[in-house]
């Protein structure tokens, strides 16, 4: 990660923080639905509303979640505590959040990254999530609305934030980074890992410096609600820091929010004083020590990483993966489709075909891809690579068996996709001959470049029924005997 | 979010009206003179008594976390009744569209 696009001389020192809602039944404190989208104010109770006399009650499988991320982040996990985080904003109608702070659940760990650098991780701890707030009126902005209106079904949905070390070194490594760890939360089966429901959003600590020379001042980048959004604000930010610098002005340490549409981090200061939390130990909780067994228990509990089940793709690949075949694989295993390739695999599909099907039409279509047969899945493959269908054939067929399922010979024979036989092949292939006697000379004596063309013509006569393959092999064949 | 020590300082720290003034301004109260005043002293002479417990002497015993001698309170991950929403709409100074409506938020996000 050299090219940081920065400014000749400058480097970008970047920090994470993610924010992840945990994949529980029910919030962190109380028994309501931990659940998005569900009409407001109707997952609430004395808990997370705050009424008086109410007492949290922390959320087992919150914390084994919480303890499979450690794991994963290869933390240690420690006996920890709660504190009450004090503010004066409505979206927690206890005017606290309760959230983990000298004493955090996982501390020091590393995650390292798909081109083989590694980030470390300072901690990873419990907190609760705030309700939303929805500004109404005047300019839509915080300040300038007119009033507000809050949900509070968010309020107490378990999170872990994750925070990394200021190891982070430009944009495209900062995304790699966010990639990787949302394979790792979807992997783990601590959460969906879906920023555009909020389920992980990305804070970035930007600052920049001379080669050399010690951290500058960080300006700390909100709303950053997808990877594209990530890219471009560290980009724009850092651009911001270097031209400010050059200029002979400093950097004000601050938030700032990311404008999406006008492309730019716009300050969120405002005359109100520093933030001023005063943390002290929530006494309605008490302390939460994770003991070696529970610890194991975890670890046992923990499938293969995504680094491993990268590993296990490119095994089946044999061989070196070209560039291709790494993005495919990447994403694969991002999306938890991995399994897919593998089972048709263990059903005899060559891999290079089920993991480009699996990366492309599987995935465009993943909330079918839990229905999809293995069997069926690799059948198909089998017809393809076989020759009976095309490349076009086979992806209309997978269209219908990820759709309705069923048998890939019966929906091909339904859609009309008889396999062409062999001599209906060589008839069309020899009618595109004698048409186009110059550029069959011309393959004839080696010239690649009107294999292609002939190739289209025998598509075009037949229809698109012919396989690319067949045809090349049935060109090849007539050429060989046209030499002797 | 940054660490830092939550242990508690041996010694009293010394609050004047400035720092009452800043605690009463985060919770939003509005504090007259005669209160600025007296509030100090009265906070005063808590922090001190609460210090006193600062000056005994504990040897190597490491702070507690809880009173309680308890640890791992947990519950199952099972829902549970939630409140009905027109009843808790209901008790709120204002509501509009199902939801609690509050007046125009000054300052940051935090
Ligand atoms: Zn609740």
């Amino acid at each position: 990660m050299t090219d940081t696009g920065l400014a000749q001389g400058w480097e970008m020192v970047i920090g994470l923080e993610v924010h992840c809602e945990l994949a529980t039944r029910t919030k962190l404190f109380c028994g309501c639905p931990n659940a998005f989208g569900d009409e407001p104010n109707t997952n609430v109770c004395p808990v997370c509303l705050g009424l008086p006399g109410s007492l949290p009650v922390l959320n087992r499988h919150a914390v084994e979640l919480a303890m499979r991320i450690g794991t994963a982040l290869h933390c240690e996990i420690r006996p920890s505590t709660f504190h009450r985080k004090n503010y004066f904003y409505p979206d927690m109608p206890k005017d606290f959040q309760i959230s983990q702070y000298d004493a955090p659940i996982n501390t020091g760990g590393r995650l390292e990254l798909p081109d083989g650098s590694t980030v470390g991780i300072e901690r990873a701890h419990l907190e609760e999530d705030t309700g939303k707030t929805t500004h109404i009126g005047g300019t839509g902005r915080i300040g300038g609305a007119d009033y507000a209106l809050v949900d509070y079904n968010r309020a107490g949905v378990p999170l872990v934030e994750i925070v990394s070390a200021p190891d982070v070194r430009s944009a495209a490594q900062a995304r790699a980074y966010a990639g990787e760890l949302r394979s790792i939360l979807i992997a783990t089966g601590a959460s969906d890992g879906r920023m555009e429901e909020g389920s992980m959003r990305v804070d970035a600590n930007v600052s920049v410096r001379r080669h050399g020379e010690p951290l500058g001042t960080r300006c700390e980048i909100k709303n950053l609600n997808s990877m594209r959004s990530l890219l471009r604000a560290i980009t724009f930010e850092a651009d911001r820091q270097v031209a400010q610098l050059e200029s002979g002005e400093r950097i004000v340490q601050e938030t700032r929010h990311w404008d999406e549409g006008e492309g730019r981090t716009l300050s969120m200061r405002s005359k109100e004083e520093a933030n001023d939390y005063r943390y002290f130990p929530e006494p309605d909780l008490v302390a939460l020590v994770p003991d070696s067994r529970w610890q194991a228990d975890v670890a046992a509990s923990l499938g293969p990483l995504p680094a491993a089940r990268r590993a296990i793709l490119v095994g089946l690949l044999g061989g070196e993966p070209s560039p291709a075949q790494i993005d495919q694989i990447r994403s694969v295993v991002a999306s938890d489709l991995d399994a897919i390739v593998t089972s048709a695999c263990e059903l005899g599909a060559p891999p290079a075909l089920a993991l480009a099907r699996t990366a492309n039409e599987v995935a465009a279509n993943a909330d079918r891809a839990a229905s999809l047969d293995a069997g069926s899945f690799a059948k198909l493959l089998a017809l393809e690579s076989g020759g009976e269908l095309s490349a076009t054939q086979a992806k209309e067929v997978l269209a219908g068996l990820l759709a309705n399922g069923g048998d890939p010979a019966e929906i091909a024979k339904t859609l009309g996709f008889e396999s062409m036989r062999a001599d209906d092949l060589a008839a069309v292939v020899a009618g595109v001959i004698d048409a186009h006697p110059g550029e069959w000379e011309k393959f004839a004596d080696g010239d690649p470049k009107v294999a292609g063309f002939l190739t289209g013509q025998v598509m075009k006569a037949s229809g698109g029924k012919a396989n690319g393959k067949a045809v090349a092999a049935e060109l090849a064949r007539l050429r060989s005997g046209a030499g002797t | 979010m940054s660490g830092g020590d939550a242990r508690p300082p041996s010694k009293p720290p010394a609050i004047g009206p400035e720092q009452v003034a800043h605690v009463a301004r985060l919770a939003r109260l509005e504090l007259s003179d005669d209160e600025l005043t007296r509030f100090t002293g009265q906070l005063a002479a808590a922090l001190a008594y609460a210090a006193e417990i600062g000056e005994l002497e504990v040897g190597d015993l490491e702070p507690m976390a809880h009173p309680l001698p308890l640890q791992n309170v947990l519950r199952d991950d099972e829902p549970e009744p939630t409140l009905d929403r027109d009843t808790v709409l209901a008790e709120a100074p204002a509501a509009e569209d199902h939801r609690f409506r509050v007046p125009r938020i000054l300052g940051d996000e935090p």
